[in-house]
């Protein structure tokens, strides 16, 4: 009598019973991750719809620095990189570098937004504020909530480490934190897009 | 405290106090009830912070059944305004009235009373019909019930407290934006329907995850129950589309609280854009709606006509294409705005297409019926009712599909009309029978047959003098919405629709009575086998009610049906090894010790500092917003710090 | 036992379940900078052809995306990863369709229902 979550020959990969908890939780969190970047599109449609309607005001060429803009790509490209690298410290239980890794990306993270908010800053002390226009409003949401996920990014792997601090590299700990590289690596992709759509494209 | 004051209560306004102090002293009395019964320890341990898909699925109808009731009143206040407000009356609900109530009728009716009803269905089904425990995420299953809870909580407490949206279901631009609405009623409906579309979406990674990933063994992709099929469809739905009405809401929100001009007339904004981006969200919503309804069906007419769903593979294609051509269509709500006839044409080429897959499940569920041995118990009925209703619907759907036509018929009562008939027809008969089919399993006893038969002829019946009076009216001319309109031709034909709802009322009277009379009767009706029906799918193999974990040992699936198929075994040999037995005692004993996740009061937190948030955004009370959310956050983490605990039976 | 009958891998793990090697991260590090460097280049010098700079610009991206796909969250194509993938596919097919329709209908309702005004001003 076969074991009762064995495979037979009729069943594939996902008919052997309830796949393990943390593929479970990781494939669950991917489901949430393509949802959240079906929200983002929804607001990239509506920037480019929107992104010709300046009302009179400053377009995109007159407000991006691309320089800015390289420097804020960078920080997050190797924060993606960082927090690789701490997933694979984290699986060799090598908490030293792990905590090394995740201060690195926590930095280079914050060191984004700090970019973003002085840019924001500087536009609506600039009188190019996201009441201004059309173009404006849609350009804030957009890059805006990309900024609030980083956000609540950052506050989560403060979270987390501070988790691992107290509690050890748990199997729901390890759990969380492979959904965090998820996540970050997501956001990533979502720059990306941000980068060429919105400063690369609206700067011509 | 914002603009909070004691003079948003409507003091002089005879209509909403008569209907705040209904509300207050029905609640009172319940709040009440069970103090006085002392039962809240009782409820707060086995219901309001319970994990178990079963429960919450109970609870997701039992809000929905509960909101049904406030949507029919308005349904039935808009029916009598509309049959006596012809030429010099003006009826009894002056505009601004009776503008909130039709939007408070469209957005209670589709986001909490629809959408719980087969959210809770698919909750509490699911697991069971896939031979597992529980869904992939049962922490977060309580949380999104109670989120939806939370924002039809704030929906209620508009009619109390300040005012509801005067926008109708969907708040178009630019009347929804500040300039045209200055008071709070768009802002209690976009913060209840955020709320409430968070629950949504964590619902549906729930439910897909579970399918995908947490089948019992054996359970391959093509041995899932039609039911299955069509709840993963929905969820997919679900979490694709739900996304794109948080952004277009949210743009919204924006707009009215920080000025910004997404969809203003001013500043370069653009009201076309809320058109097409809600209606990218609303198409797949309706198919949200539908596809369980759809399984339902396959479930009950294969069950009571004792035949396996005819064409199983057709039906698995035939909701997969429903599924991803829902994405296709949704300009054919919008094609009188101007679009030009290459665009209107794709669309209403590709609406036309998107019924085909529905007919070919009609003809499925023909077919089924065909040489079967039907019984005509109640959820049987509510099916047949639901096929003939719904191809008329159906029909009605692909006539407005041809832009020439709904160029005529666009936001005339033919369309109000057709999307009650698909409406009303799929979604809340599928819910009725569903609730009538499964209310065994949930409680240990069926319900009263012959309550059920009247409850379902009054709907019927009801439902179309109700509705077709409505139809003509459209062809004849007359627009939705209307609360005085001059031509008293038309005023026969809303007299009898007047008339459809009061026959409705009674259907609705007849299963309060049901639900009341099983309840005092249920020794009588006691589900001693967990198999009432003779049913084919799994659920039927357990107790009924079924314990906590639903089954001591996981089922090993070997084929369709396989609960009939064992059935059949054990009938024709009583000796024979059949995998499915009820959870028996040898199983118990050999049975490994199965964790179950302990309750928690997660989601009712969760949703508690979700309203008071709400509350305060809609009244610009911000020092509790900020708390509100803070401590929503707050208990986010706290719940998240503590590692769950699991109890063993 | 063979690869198919293993259960799925989690998205994000390669199919020895590990979050793969540092030889991975870093030359998907590296492909990423370099498509960064060209997507500047091709977007800020004028060395490309203009009108071919939007193209150019998304294909870069897309290939961008794919590199952090490929090198950072690990989807391949194999058995274990075809319910990551599905997701993936079926995610990036209502993208596409919620964005490139809204153009799609956005432009055509602005040119139709353009203000008068508007019309007469951009005819002279």
């Amino acid at each position: 009598m076969p074991a009762l979550n064995a495979p037979n020959e009729a069943t594939g990969p996902s008919a052997q019973g309830p796949a393990p908890v943390e593929i479970v939780v990781a494939y669950g969190f991917w489901i949430f991750l393509l949802s959240d970047i079906i929200m983002f599109s929804a607001l990239f449609a509506s920037y480019a719809v929107l992104s010709g309607e300046t009302a009179g005001g400053p377009s995109g060429k007159d407000l991006f620095d691309l320089r800015h803009a390289a420097i804020e790509t960078l920080c997050l490209l190797f924060s993606s990189y960082t927090c690789g690298l701490g997933a694979l410290a984290i699986d060799r239980r090598r908490l030293l570098a792990f905590y090394l890794c995740a201060a690195l990306t926590l930095l280079l993270g914050a060191a984004f937004l700090g970019l973003e908010i002085t840019e924001f800053a500087g536009m609506v002390a600039a009188g190019a504020g996201p009441t201004r226009s059309a173009f404006l409003s849609a350009f804030f949401a957009l890059v805006g909530l990309h900024g609030v996920h980083v956000s609540i990014g950052l506050l989560w792997l403060v979270f987390m480490v501070a988790q691992v601090a107290a509690q050890g590299p748990r199997d729901y700990v390890l759990r969380r934190l492979h959904c965090f590289s998820l996540f970050w690596h997501a956001l990533d992709i979502i720059w990306i897009a941000l980068l060429t759509l919105v400063y690369l494209l609206g700067s011509r | 405290m914002g603009k909070l004051s004691w003079s948003v209560i409507p003091w002089s306004q005879p209509l909403p106090m008569t209907a705040s102090l209904m509300l207050a002293l029905a609640g009172l009395f319940i709040l009440g009830f069970i103090t006085w019964k002392r039962r809240w320890p009782y409820l707060w341990k086995e219901w309001f912070t319970s994990v178990d898909h079963k429960r919450v699925g109970v609870m997701y109808v039992m809000l929905s059944l509960v909101m049904l009731l406030r949507g029919f009143t308005d349904a039935i206040m808009m029916r009598t305004q509309q049959a006596l407000a012809a030429g010099a009356s003006q009826g009894y609900l002056p505009p601004e009235h009776y503008d909130q109530i039709f939007s408070a009728h469209g957005t209670i009716m589709i986001f909490f009373m629809a959408m719980p009803f087969m959210v809770g269905l698919m909750n509490f089904v699911v697991p069971l019909q896939l031979g597992i425990r529980d869904v992939a995420f049962p922490v977060l299953n309580s949380v999104s019930f109670w989120l939806t809870a939370a924002g039809a909580l704030l929906v209620n407490m508009s009619l109390v407290i300040g005012e509801f949206a005067k926008t109708g279901w969907l708040p178009y631009p630019p009347l929804s934006e500040l300039q045209f609405s200055p008071g709070v009623g768009v802002d209690y409906y976009l913060w209840a329907l955020q709320i409430s579309g968070v629950g949504s979406l964590l619902s549906g990674i729930n439910l897909v995850t579970t399918i995908l990933k947490t089948r019992a063994p054996g359970m391959t992709y093509m041995r899932m129950p039609v039911f299955c099929w069509t709840a993963l469809a929905s969820n997919l739905l679900i979490v694709a589309a739900f996304p794109i009405l948080t952004a277009t809401l949210g743009m919204l929100l924006l707009d009215r609280y920080v000025g910004t001009h997404f969809f203003t007339n001013a500043g370069g904004g653009n009201a076309m854009l809320f058109f097409n981006l809600i209606w990218a969200w609303g198409h797949p919503e309706v198919y949200i709606l539908i596809l369980p309804a759809f399984g339902v069906f396959s479930e009950v007419i294969a069950t009571f006509s004792a035949k396996t769903v005819f064409g199983y593979r057709s039906m698995v294609l035939a909701t997969m294409a429903i599924c991803i051509l829902s994405f296709m269509v949704w300009l054919h709500h919008f094609f009188t705005m101007g679009a030009g006839a290459d665009v209107n044409g794709f669309f209403g080429m590709m609406t036309m297409i998107i019924a085909v897959p529905t007919g070919v499940k009609m003809f499925n569920w023909l077919f089924t019926l065909y040489r079967g041995r039907i019984r005509f118990e109640v959820p049987m009925l509510w099916a047949l009712g639901f096929m003939v209703t719904f191809v008329i619907g159906g029909l009605t759907g692909v006539l407005l599909a041809v832009p020439p036509a709904d160029f005529v018929l666009h936001n005339s009562l033919f369309l109000v009309a057709h999307f009650h008939t698909v409406l009303i027809g799929g979604v809340l008969f599928g819910g009725m029978a569903g609730y009538n089919y499964w209310f065994p399993k949930a409680f240990g006893f069926s319900l009263d047959r012959r309550l059920g038969l009247w409850s379902f002829w009054c709907w019927i019946v009801g439902f179309y003098l109700a509705f077709v009076p409505l139809y003509v009216l459209g062809l004849l001319g007359m627009t939705r919405r209307l609360q005085h309109y001059d031509d008293l031709s038309w005023q026969p034909y809303l007299i009898c629709a007047a008339f459809g709802a009061a026959i409705i009322f009674c259907g609705i009277v007849t299963q309060v009575a049901q639900l009341i009379v099983s309840i005092r009767t249920r020794a009588s009706r006691r589900d001693t086998n967990g198999d009432p029906w003779d049913g084919r799918t799994l659920e039927w193999s357990t107790a009924s009610p079924p314990p906590t974990y639903n089954y001591a040992v996981l089922p090993q699936v070997t084929g369709r049906d396989s609960f009939w198929t064992a059935k059949q075994g054990r009938a024709r040999d009583p000796r024979g090894a059949a995998s499915h037995q009820l959870d028996t005692a040898g199983d118990r004993e050999k049975a490994t010790p199965v964790e179950v996740p302990n309750n928690s009061p997660n989601g009712f937190v969760t949703a508690f500092f979700a309203v008071v948030m709400g509350f305060a955004l809609i009244w610009h009370i911000w020092w509790m917003a900020i708390l509100g959310s803070a401590c929503a956050a707050l208990t986010l983490l706290v719940f998240g710090w503590v590692p769950r605990a699991q109890r063993v039976l | 036992m063979s690869p198919e009958k293993q259960p799925d891998s989690a998205p994000g793990k390669d199919p020895d379940r590990t979050a793969g090697t540092i030889a991975t991260y870093t030359a998907g590090l590296g492909f990423a900078l370099l498509l960064t460097a060209a997507s500047f280049l091709v977007g800020k010098t004028g060395l490309f052809w203009p009108p071919g700079v939007p193209v150019g610009l998304a294909v870069l991206a897309i290939a961008q995306m794919g590199v952090h796909l490929v090198f950072f969250l690990h989807i391949s194509t194999g058995p274990d990863n075809t319910n990551n993938v599905l997701a993936l596919a079926f995610g990036v097919l209502i993208v596409g369709l919620v964005v490139g329709g809204s153009l799609w209908i956005m432009l055509h309702l602005n040119a139709n229902m353009m203000p008068a005004a508007a019309a007469m001003e951009m005819m002279h």
